[in-house]
């Protein structure tokens, strides 16, 4: 039976099988679509999880981590070393909001809109960001400096409202601190 | 490690620190070291070096979460009990001159307050108290204590029998028995089983699972391993949300330190039990809390929930029979295994025993983390240990269950909290966020706020959901605008009933109750957004 022999190995390939072969492109071998030496850690967490199907999600998780988001060489790259169908693998990538298909700035403004923030003036916030620099959440800013995003909850609502910029909470905020530390951002980096 | 020697490891762990002179904590959970407790943390270890303090005479320590977030950073004094509130860097070097002299009043946090005196902490019992990243320190404080008394004197159903006599409740919010769930999985076909702990704590406003991992995550793990032992299982999942990065830090320190004492792994405490714990990360998605949809989502899936039954206890995780338990439901099972049932069963109300955590948020003057007995009244809550509404405001509503909640007006302040009164009252009990609303709050812009929640979080599975939040959302903005019609009431409330009455999972059976709930106490607020005559 060509199926035996065809699944197993996924090289060999019996003349006269009716099954097409693009169906099993996703068992080619998976080569990394660069040379970049971040693959290596996503290649990592996939054999941590030993190469396994589910292993999708975290590796998901290690791919943004290194390069800030997804992209199509990476869940390709993803969905052939996973033996899953592409289809899957965008679907999950697009299913959970924590990742994102879209290159960020280099800064990162994530502002929460959970239910405390909502009632001490989270909007507040992301009306400023809106009106002194033109950002809606998701959206970055031209000179690729700026990211603004919104979360759920980062679960410190005692400090409400918080923003997190580059990693590091901020509670209490007004638009002045938050343009003051975004500002510190920037210019840290230069 | 076996039970002699783990309480040889706790004898002399309490000796070491009773023979210190005394020991200055600081919160090192997520909301104080966003106002960088860390660097408190530093002040004070080069404050006592240089007032000539040794490593036997104080000690800086990182502990959990203090509970009153609210007045961030907080330190603690040991063993004088000082607390001191929004403390920075330069009260550093006063704090340490206080040890040996008067407390410094300017920062000071009087701990006699209701909000500390008030609550009841078992869940929270080490919390603040422990060093999160010292497995010692738990140790100190008995912990893996009960994990080796059930190894090593019971069996897994004389484990499940004292759970189950203790009348713990699911504290995830539905309030299903535990010891029923545990004997269903462990009667239950198939091996291996496994255990899940949800920790994607997705109601916005509720912080108590972060906190209890982040402040004593051993606790956790050590409830888990009762639990796979009661059961039967060897493996163990916690699915975490990726939005709480130091509390998965603290939970992977934590297992490694077990493991390396052999309180988890192979052969725990020289019996066959074997449990392995992994983690998995929430990707931001509401709906993986709903335990079939997390189930999915650890499977690497997208988090889609499938119709019950069969229950997760019979067919979970690969198809096997799986546990799945909240954070604060396992972190109440070492106490209750320790102290034994009727302990437990003292506390609460008469069908629900025990405390509850709650994260206190919103228009209120002490927001914060508290553990109260169940039965406590909202007033209670709100007045006594909340400290009442800031600023002059006036108490509007209380907002119980996030999402899936309602909110409470002030007529049922003197209702006892327990499962059933919350349900009564058109809320639930939830996981435990309590928002606190003043006449500032519109209760149409509440509803909206959390219809709009429902529907970006919406899987888009079925139908009703999908549909019926978009449309209810839709609805709800006109009203915020002050655009409705009657007719729009009578086609909101239809909806209701319907998305409520015909959605597949939790999400979209509770997504309509911060309307129905704000509908039935705050009708005025809708009917008076009617556009007037002739402007429609």
């Amino acid at each position: 039976m060509p199926r035996k022999t065809l699944i197993p190995s996924g090289e060999t390939w019996t003349p006269g099988c009716t099954v097409s072969v693009q169906m099993f492109a996703y068992l080619e071998k998976s080569v990394p679509p660069s040379d970049d030496k971040r693959w290596k850690i996503i290649a990592a967490t996939m054999r941590k999880l030993g190469n396994q199907r589910h292993a999708l999600i975290e590796t998901l998780h290690s791919l943004q981590q290194s390069f800030g988001y997804l992209d199509k060489a990476g869940l390709t790259y993803i969905a052939t070393s996973l033996r899953l169908p592409l289809s899957q693998v965008y679907g999950a990538a697009t299913f959970y909001n924590h990742f994102t298909m879209k290159p960020q700035g280099r800064h990162a403004c994530v502002v929460c809109t959970g239910t405390a923030c909502h009632i001490k003036g989270a909007q507040g916030l992301l009306k400023w960001a809106a009106a002194s620099k033109g950002l809606r959440p998701g959206e970055t800013t031209a000179d690729g400096e700026i990211s603004l995003l919104t979360a759920r909850c980062f679960g410190a609502c005692g400090l409400a409202p918080v923003a997190v910029v580059d990693g590091s909470v901020l509670g209490r905020v007004t638009p002045e601190v938050l343009n003051q530390k975004l500002g510190e951002a920037i210019r840290s980096a230069h | 490690m076996l039970i002699d020697e783990l309480k040889k490891v706790a004898a002399e762990e309490r000796e070491a620190k009773a023979a210190v002179g005394a020991c200055v904590n600081v919160c090192g959970a997520a909301g104080c070291q966003s106002l960088e407790s860390d660097a408190i943390r530093n002040a004070l270890v080069e404050a006592a070096a240089t007032q000539g303090y040794g490593p036997e005479s104080c000690t800086v320590r990182r502990v959990g979460c203090l509970g009153l977030c609210g007045a961030g950073p907080l330190v603690s004094v040991e063993p004088s009990g000082v607390l001191y509130q929004r403390v920075q860097v330069s009260d550093a070097a006063d704090i340490i001159a206080s040890i040996n002299g008067r407390p410094v009043d300017r920062i000071r946090l009087h701990e006699k307050i209701p909000f500390f005196a008030r609550q009841q902490r078992i869940v929270l019992e080490n919390s603040g108290r422990i060093d999160p990243e010292r497995l010692e320190d738990y140790i100190g404080a008995d912990g893996y204590l009960a994990l080796t008394t059930a190894l090593s004197e019971r069996t897994p159903a004389q484990v499940i029998a004292e759970i189950y006599k203790s009348g713990l409740r699911g504290r995830g919010g539905a309030g299903y028995p535990t010891g029923l769930k545990w004997s269903t999985v462990a009667k239950a076909a198939g091996t291996p089983k496994t255990v899940i702990c949800n920790a994607d704590e997705g109601d916005p406003g509720a912080f108590m699972d972060r906190s209890v991992l982040e402040s004593d995550p051993h606790r956790v793990l050590e409830g888990m391993a009762i639990a796979a032992y009661a059961v039967g299982a060897s493996e163990g999942y916690i699915y975490v949300r990726a939005e709480y990065p130091l509390a998965v830090a603290r939970l992977k320190t934590a297992i490694r330190q077990a493991e390396r004492l052999g309180l988890l792994g192979n052969d725990i405490c020289g019996t066959h039990f074997t449990f392995r714990v992994n983690i998995r990360l929430g990707a931001g998605a509401f709906v993986c809390g709903e335990e079939t949809a997390l189930i999915a989502s650890i499977e690497g899936k997208r988090g889609t929930p499938r119709p019950r039954p069969p229950y997760p206890a019979e067919s979970g995780l690969w198809g096997l029979p799986t546990l799945i338990n909240n954070v604060e439901t396992y972190a109440n099972i070492a106490p209750i295994i320790r102290n034994g049932a009727e302990w437990f069963a003292k506390m609460g109300t008469e069908r629900s025993k025990g405390t509850k955590v709650f994260a206190l948020a919103g228009a209120i003057a002490n927001a914060g983390l508290i553990e109260v007995p169940m039965g406590i009244t909202l007033r209670e809550i709100v007045y006594d240990i909340g400290g009442g509404i800031p600023n002059g405001h006036r108490f509007k509503a209380v907002q119980t269950g996030g999402p899936s909640g309602g909110c409470i007006p002030d007529e049922f302040l003197d209702t006892p909290v327990d499962y059933e009164t919350l349900t009564k009252l058109g809320s639930i009990m939830g996981s435990g966020g309590m928002i606190v609303m003043d006449e500032t709050s519109s209760m149409v812009d509440v509803a909206r706020y959390f219809m709009e929640f429902c529907m970006t979080e919406s899987c888009g599975k079925c139908v009703p959901c999908r549909a019926g939040t978009a449309q209810m959302h839709r609805l709800l903005g006109r009203f915020a605008e002050r655009n409705a019609a009657p007719a729009d009431l009578a086609l909101l409330e239809s909806l209701c009933e319907m998305v409520r009455s015909t959605s597949l999972c939790g999400l979209g059976q509770s997504a309509p109750n911060p309307v129905t709930s704000t509908l039935r106490y705050f009708r005025s607020e809708y009917e008076s957004s009617f556009a007037p005559e002739g402007a429609r």
